[in-house]
């Protein structure tokens, strides 16, 4: 790790703190848990000359049952607080499934659910030290010229890596943005993401995610998340699946797929509703699988092959979905 | 690089210190403070050795700001033991071998601590993800396992 550089540091209370706090210091990046910010800037990736800490923005805070029955979850209450809620786990399981899933204990303690919206995309070249980066002559998504996954191209591979993201797709999530004005608009949550390692989030420098919104799951849904990585206690995924689906009888009466760690955004699986209507056979689960290969594009971004983890990918999506459909009976 | 009036508590005792806004936590515990039980591992999230408590959950201390935790109880590896004694959990890492090179222990005995405050009677289960996130290079995690169990035993005894 190297030296921390300086900046400042604002600490705003409110949205109209923090709106205030954003026109005084453009570029100010967000500081939330710091989990992967702060790893960031002592590796020279990050060098901000001010950071705002969200931790004391009210407006930010708090997980409330809406009008609807769903839940209004705050961008800055942690994956710890998300994990203990009753309402969450009774009601959206997957959810605090994917929580789990993200790092490891003390990590969930101060890790945010906007932060892990907002992660930053990882790569092998990418996520190292100064002087690793520097012998290796940097890389395009930090201060170098070429892309060392795909050397003849011009476009960033680095991966998404949240947890959450997934979980939250398949049940339909939207997303309160604030903009510099002040002003809240929604969307839903693939709406924020592209494609791009560079560029993965479609916010303007300004914008700041307030809350996800959720509305009650439809009667009968089922819901699940899986993950691989290599150090099971605490890794970033090399491929992460959340499947949401709905049985009639013996037929597959909704489906729904979202997959991280293939991408450089979390990806909502298309063409998933041509399935349903009939029973998840082996047949049809291999058509299931058979919508990956075109959707995703795993690169040699981790430290296992694509590969591998285009492998992984389908085999966690065949064998999840699976098991929903059977928990589903 | 101007400096701020951080108040906070450590081990129970009120400080106010003059701190950098950029110093991080384990560098004020260590430098500023003088308690230099709390280690620098990876130096970057991936190993739990610099494990502290702020408001009595475990916190990675190479990754917070000293200044974001102003008004919070810090507790550090250094104030477990009371008059002299170690605490249980010290005390069984030491007759369970929980620690070999002793490395990571002050950080694995803070995060065990975080948890018995929570669950005082931990299951094996939720002993291996509490510590998920603490490395050890030398014991391996069976003696690190039985001792926080043994502490616990020992704690409702």
């Amino acid at each position: 790790m190297e030296y921390m550089p300086e900046f400042t540091v604002a600490r705003p209370s409110s949205l109209a703190e923090l709106v205030a706090a954003r026109r005084a210091n453009p570029g100010a990046h967000l500081l939330a848990g710091g989990t992967d910010l702060v790893a960031n800037i002592r590796r020279g990736i990050v060098a901000p000359e001010h950071l705002i800490e969200l931790t004391h923005v009210a407006e930010l805070q708090g997980i409330a049952e809406t009008s609807s029955g769903g839940l209004r979850i705050g961008a800055g209450v942690t994956l710890a607080a998300l994990i203990e809620d009753e309402r969450v786990e009774a009601t959206f399981p997957v959810v605090v499934e994917a929580a789990h899933a993200v790092a490891a204990a003390s990590h969930r303690e101060v890790a945010t659910l906007g932060g892990n919206l907002c992660l930053d995309t990882r790569c092998v070249y990418y996520n190292q030290s100064e002087w690793w980066r520097a012998a290796n002559d940097y890389c395009l998504k930090h201060r170098g010229k070429i892309c060392h996954v795909a050397p003849k191209g011009d476009h960033c591979f680095a991966a998404f890596s949240g947890d959450l993201a997934p979980a939250l797709m398949v049940l339909g999530a939207t997303v309160e943005i604030a903009s510099a004005d002040g002003k809240t608009r929604r969307c839903a949550l693939p709406d924020i993401y592209t494609d791009d390692g560079l560029a993965h989030l479609r916010l303007t420098a300004d914008d700041c995610l307030l809350a996800i919104d959720l509305t009650p799951p439809e009667p009968g849904l089922r819901t699940g998340y899986a993950k691989a990585r290599v150090r099971g206690a605490i890794d970033f995924p090399l491929a992460g699946v959340a499947v949401a689906l709905r049985r009639c009888g013996a037929d597959l009466a909704e489906l729904r797929v979202a997959l991280t760690g293939t991408n450089s955004c979390p990806l909502l699986i298309e063409g998933t509703r041509d399935l349903v209507g009939a029973p998840l056979d082996a047949d049809t689960l291999e058509r299931l699988v058979g919508l990956l290969p075109k959707q995703i594009q795993p690169m040699s971004s981790t430290f296992t092959p694509p590969g591998y983890r285009r492998k992984v990918i389908a085999n966690l999506t065949r064998t999840l979905t699976s098991r929903m459909f059977d928990e589903a009976a | 690089m101007a400096k701020e009036i951080l108040q906070l508590t450590v081990n129970g005792q009120p400080r106010e210190d003059a701190v950098a806004g950029n110093l991080l936590l384990i560098d004020y515990l260590r430098e500023v403070v003088g308690l230099t039980g709390t280690k620098m591992g990876c130096d970057g999230g991936e190993c739990g050795a610099c494990t502290v408590l702020v408001d009595g959950r475990p916190r990675l201390s190479c990754l917070t700001l000293a200044a974001s935790s102003a008004g919070r109880q810090v507790e550090t590896i250094e104030g477990c033991a009371r008059g002299g004694r170690m605490s249980h959990l010290q005390q069984a890492f030491h007759e369970k071998l929980g620690s070999q090179c002793g490395y990571c222990t002050p950080g694995m005995i803070m995060a065990a601590e975080g948890l018995v405050r929570r669950t005082p009677a931990p299951t094996q289960a939720q002993i291996r993800q509490a510590l998920g996130g603490n490395i050890c290079r030398c014991t391996g995690y069976v003696k690190i396992i039985e001792s926080v169990e043994a502490a616990a035993a020992e704690s409702a005894a």
